[in-house]
């Protein structure tokens, strides 16, 4: 079950450029989160600091009790074991195999016997549909692979919090559609908290229960899907709609002459929530909520056309990728369980 | 113009940090074994070979200097005695701690270094080993052990060349070659010269193991580092071996 993670007041600096300031959250136990935000804004800093591998200069980062950024190397590398993480190219040991890979913290950590070693290897290696790449070396399989393979590793010690640093890239839409299934599917099955570093809009509207946004230095905002995606909050409405009109500029931000020329502009409507993805098997995950219950908890009224179909509001190469989705999600009344594809997916993910 | 000098003394703050966390991380158990053969295996078959290239002249050079010079200062009986007075004092401490910088240094270097721009170092630490126990004090050891041999190495073929140079070319006398052996060389010298390999082989492998686990920015960025590598434990070599010489002179008595 899960284990929250509570950030507060957390900045980080490198020399005199301070990466980002002042960040405060709170990750709830075994649920999905997402950090999102512009290329070059520490996403993937502020995922290395919460493990400890980067040290922040202020804040804490409290994790069953422990603040994290004042533990004694010895203590760090106990709470450690709490903790999987997929490195962004999976981060393999690239003069071992596949299987020594996934078996290599079971060996330095646990007394299991090889026999018990290779039950729980294979298992994993199964659920990350890889049986049979179990002799290869890293250098011999494509980027996805590796990934799955970094993401077989980080399960192998039954981890409580999961931290995945940018899945989706390097991957195709179809690729990526299955990874954001596993991870579901995963989050009902080890009940882990998971946090996913991306910039990937798609996945962002469909996968995760809370989604923060890092942007200019600081966190913009923090919270469930539903209150991030019915936001009028200029930054959030343009990130999370890939939108040019808004203050994220191409190199950082836009100056006064650049938003005074926009300030006419009308911006396009709030596109409708898409439902979020459910489990390949149909059984709700522990975090996950009915679709529209904080809209009506706030009182906030979700845009038109919100929670009826999984693709709604989604762009470019992930509506393709989608769109086989959407035909089957549609068939089945839009609120069964399986995508189209469910039935491969069973035969990769279970 | 200070911000150079800050960043000197911080990157000599940490590699010296390293060194202290190598030092504790040495008694800890378990002790990687298979790592550390392999390592002393990995660095012996890179520098073996070259290492015995480089004496053979290295040996014969110093051969042909002192065979002139104590020619000129009509010492003959004496050439055995001086070179073997300088290979196994100055020479072959010298080429090992070349080799053993350019050749293992620079192979550690680029592994580690091609590692850590992988994250796998970084991966390592989540996965609650500590890459320093687990990495580089194996490489420290074997650079020592693997330094310690090399020397010996070079000391017998230095030798062997000054002696063949020296003999053979130069028609030198072998009795009087051999016999001079030990009338200015003691024991201590060999000791000496085994300390300092040891010594030089330790910040070899220490250097190379700060540099590629400090290594960032791409490819590109293990190869400066490597570069570096190379060029910071060669300076560090030279001073080390003119401080232990020093010491040496002061400390063991010669004889006359």
């Amino acid at each position: 079950m899960g284990v929250e993670i509570r950030v507060e007041g957390l900045t980080k600096r490198f020399g005199s450029q301070t990466i980002w300031n002042d960040v405060t959250l709170t990750l709830p136990a075994g649920e999905i989160s997402v950090m999102l935000g512009p290329s070059g804004t520490g996403k993937s800093v502020f995922l290395k600091t919460l493990v400890g591998l980067l040290k922040p200069d202020a804040g804490s980062i409290w994790i069953e009790g422990r603040d994290l950024t004042r533990l004694r190397e010895h203590d760090l590398y106990e709470v450690r074991k709490l903790f999987g993480v997929l490195f962004q190219d999976g981060a393999l040991f690239g003069s071992m195999t596949l299987y020594d890979n996934v078996a290599f913290p079971l060996r330095e950590h646990t007394k299991k016997s090889e026999s018990e070693i290779r039950n729980i290897v294979l298992e994993k290696m199964e659920l990350v549909g890889l049986q049979g790449a179990e002799n290869k070396l890293p250098g011999e399989i494509s980027g996805g692979m590796r990934k799955r393979a970094g993401l077989a590793r980080a399960l192998v010690l039954d981890p409580e919090i999961l931290l995945i640093d940018e899945p989706d890239s390097g991957l195709d839409p179809v690729r990526t559609s299955y990874i954001n299934q596993l991870f579901i599917d995963l989050n009902a099955q080890i009940d882990a908290t998971f946090l996913i570093v991306t910039h990937d809009i798609n996945s962002t509207r469909t996968v995760p229960d809370n989604i923060g946004l890092l942007y200019h230095k600081h966190l913009a905002m923090f919270g469930p899907r539903e209150m991030l995606l019915s936001s009028e909050e200029p930054v959030v409405r343009q990130f999370l709609n890939a939108q040019t009109i808004g203050p994220i500029g191409m190199s950082e931000e836009k100056d006064a002459d650049e938003l005074a020329a926009e300030s006419g502009q009308e911006l396009p409507p709030l596109p409708p929530i898409p439902l979020q993805l459910k489990t390949s098997n149909g059984v709700p995950r522990r975090g996950e909520r009915p679709p529209g219950e904080w809209c009506r908890a706030n009182g906030v009224t979700p845009p038109p056309g919100s929670f009826e179909s999984h693709t709604a509001g989604l762009t470019g190469g992930g509506a393709q990728g989608g769109a086989a989705r959407v035909a089957g999600a549609e068939a089945d009344g839009a609120t069964a369980a399986g995508a189209p594809g469910s039935a491969d997916r069973e035969g990769v993910l279970s | 113009m200070s911000n150079i000098a800050v960043a000197a003394l911080r990157q000599s703050g940490s590699l010296f940090a390293l060194v202290l966390d190598v030092l504790r991380a040495l008694p800890r158990r378990p002790f990687q074994t298979k790592e550390f053969i392999q390592q002393c295996w990995f660095i012996a078959s890179v520098t073996i070979v070259p290492t015995a290239l480089v004496s053979i002249p290295f040996g014969a050079v110093i051969a042909l200097q002192l065979g002139t010079l104590t020619r000129q200062l009509g010492a003959q009986s004496f050439t055995g005695a001086a070179s073997v007075l300088a290979v196994i004092r100055e020479a072959s401490p010298i080429v090992t701690a070349l080799l053993i910088a350019g050749a293992g240094g620079s192979a550690i270097c680029a592994d580690l270094g091609s590692r850590k721009i992988r994250e796998e170092i970084d991966a390592m630490e989540v996965l609650g080993i500590s890459p320093i126990h687990r990495l580089v004090v194996p490489r420290v050891l074997a650079a020592m052990l693997v330094s310690l041999l090399l020397n010996g190495l070079v000391s017998v073929v230095g030798v062997a060349g000054g002696y063949f140079f020296n003999v053979i070319i130069q028609g030198g006398t072998p009795g009087a070659y051999i016999a001079s052996f030990t009338a200015l060389a003691q024991l201590a010298d060999l000791w000496t010269s085994e300390i300092k390999a040891v010594i030089f082989g330790f910040i070899a492998a220490v250097v190379a193991s700060y540099k590629g686990l400090t290594a960032g920015g791409g490819p590109k960025g293990v190869g400066d580092a490597v570069n570096q590598s190379v060029v910071i434990t060669f300076m560090f070599l030279f001073v080390v071996n003119f401080v232990v010489s020093a010491i040496y002179f002061q400390v063991v008595p010669q004889k006359i």
